[in-house]
């Protein structure tokens, strides 16, 4: 095939158009497998045809009405599909597909795809399933780059996409945006695979590289939608604002060899400034939306406070530490109440800090918790108890998967070896 | 679609509850069926004699083995179940949320696999 303009034409729109044809497609045709079909159908027929009629005025409709020709004739062609589901379902999507208006307009477009990421993070999928259908079916990824972001083989990844499609297609799971109350219920399970996609992305858990940085742009990517799509959501707003003033920090993150480079230790003049005012923003906007406070939201203000501080001394820790005390309300975890030790050995001193971790692990939570025990280490070399810390530091080396996090806490074993004897 | 609730509860802990526990469970059961009658929702239900009243049949080699009890030992026994016409799995578990054993036990919710004619 030659790459002439009109190529071009179609790839272009294709970058710009092809997540929303698909979920309105699936919103008409009812079925994952038929819509994508119809999609890559309609875009080989505007290859063929845009050459002589001319890119007509609204591509998004023509390739919608193609694709949705494509599916009824294939419906109508396949007699073994059609003696499957024969029933209403296939009746109602052929009646639904036939009567696409020419233009439906931009917000009948933003519905369906806050359809589809409804539907492929729905709590009858498993968590698995909600990550590989939201990649693959909400950002358009391959499957063969969501099964290597999971670190499986894409033989794998395409059994559990068929099976969570399948799922979707026998139990009866809707294509539908949720009514208010289960509306509040759904949207959190929605952000967690979002955050979730960010976090493997930010913090892969196993192997060699640090950052995926594929995962943290299309996570963001996604908070931009769902942000576009449901306007003035304060947890959407603060998930974004999160997102962005992490993914800010990224380039400072990690030295040219793969290993981590602390927060305290960054070089602040790497930040990603852009991404900061974006973030810093967004948490404005979300911190005074009338309603409850977003749990995303206080983890966003206290990464605002981080990214404020154009040196490490200037980090305004007491904030920081009030930050902490208002998410341990709204969502008790061990991580946050970890997090609240560090930030009030900042204010207070390693001895307090050390007594609250001690605490945690007293009431046996996280006790495998790696960053715990690297923690403590640190708290204890502060307090002059090298030995101790050692220790420390052991325990968390034995229970650290990611390399470069390792090989950090090697370091600092070897710093406290290196040590005179006695000390 | 049709939808199968199927209610799974403990037959123990059901089997040592109070004569006024049972009165009011029953009393439940009894509105949430008229509810979901008059919402067009219902097609059927029954509720089952307890396991030990089960008897399991295999067929082996054309040999037929009868034999006590279930067909597997469980925490939680299938106790009874509804058939209703359902929307979406949205509308069918919202119906099965509301079923007074969902309170106890679990419900587990099977779209009906309609056979082809």
């Amino acid at each position: 095939m030659s790459v002439g303009p009109i190529d071009r034409v179609v790839d272009e729109v294709f970058r710009r158009e092809a997540g929303r044809v698909l979920a309105t497609l699936i919103r008409l045709l009812g079925d994952f497998d038929l819509a994508e079909e119809a999609r890559q159908e309609a875009f080989t027929a505007a290859i063929e045809q845009w050459e002589s009629t001319g890119v007509p005025a609204n591509p998004r409709a023509w390739l919608i009405k193609a694709g949705r020709n494509k599916a009824v004739d294939r419906i109508r062609r396949d007699v073994v599909f059609r003696t499957k589901i024969i029933d209403c379902e296939t009746a109602s999507a052929e009646a639904d597909a036939a009567a696409v208006p020419e233009d439906e307009d931009d917000s009948t477009f933003g519905d369906d795809r806050l359809r589809l990421i409804f539907t492929c993070c729905h709590p009858a999928l498993s968590a698995e399933a909600h990550v590989a259908l939201t990649l693959r079916e909400v950002c358009g990824l391959t499957t063969q780059a969501v099964a290597r972001a999971f670190l499986v083989s894409e033989e794998t990844m395409a059994q559990r996409l068929v099976r969570a499609k399948k799922k979707i297609r026998d139990a009866g799971i809707p294509y539908e945006t949720p009514e208010p109350p289960l509306f509040n219920q759904r949207i959190h399970g929605v952000l967690a695979v979002v955050y979730g996609v960010f976090t493997e992305g930010y913090a892969v858990t196993t192997g060699t590289r640090l950052v995926d940085a594929e995962l943290c742009a299309e996570a963001i990517r996604l908070g931009r939608l769902l942000d576009e799509l449901l306007p003035v959501n304060p947890a959407v707003m603060g998930l974004l604002a999160l997102m962005l003033l992490h993914d800010a920090r990224r380039p400072a993150r990690v030295s040219q060899d793969g290993d981590v480079i602390l927060l305290e230790d960054q070089d602040r003049t790497l930040w990603d400034q852009a991404k900061i005012a974006e973030g810093l923003a967004l948490v404005d906007r979300a911190l005074s939306t009338p309603g409850p406070l977003s749990p995303y939201a206080v983890q966003a203000a206290i990464a605002a406070l981080h990214v404020r501080a154009r040196k490490k001394e200037d980090t305004d820790w007491p904030q920081i530490v009030g930050l902490y005390e208002v998410l341990l309300r709204l969502q008790p975890s061990p991580v946050i109440e970890l997090n609240h030790a560090v930030a009030v050995s900042m204010v207070d001193g390693a001895a307090r800090a050390l007594d609250l971790v001690d605490s945690l692990t007293a009431r046996g939570q996280v006790s495998d918790y790696h960053l715990l025990h690297a923690a403590r280490g640190r708290f204890l070399q502060q307090l002059g108890r090298p030995r101790e810390a050692r220790e420390a530091y052991r325990s968390a080396l034995a229970l650290a998967t990611l390399e470069p996090e390792r090989r950090l806490l090697k370091a600092l074993i070897e710093g406290i070896d290196g040590l005179p004897a006695g000390v | 679609m049709q939808y199968l609730l199927l209610i799974y509860s403990n037959e123990a802990e059901m089997a040592a509850r109070t004569a006024s526990a049972v009165a009011s469970m029953t009393a439940e059961y009894t509105e949430f069926t008229k509810g979901i009658i008059q919402a067009g929702h219902f097609k059927a239900a029954d509720r089952l004699r307890p396991t030990s009243a089960a008897t399991t049949v295999r067929v082996r080699n054309g040999q037929v083995a009868v034999t006590d009890g279930p067909f597997a030992e469980t925490r939680e026994q299938l106790g009874g179940y509804y058939q209703v016409e359902a929307k979406n799995l949205d509308e069918a578990t919202a119906i099965a949320a509301r079923i007074p054993g969902a309170k106890y036990g679990s419900i587990e919710v099977r779209p009906i696999w309609p056979v082809e004619a």
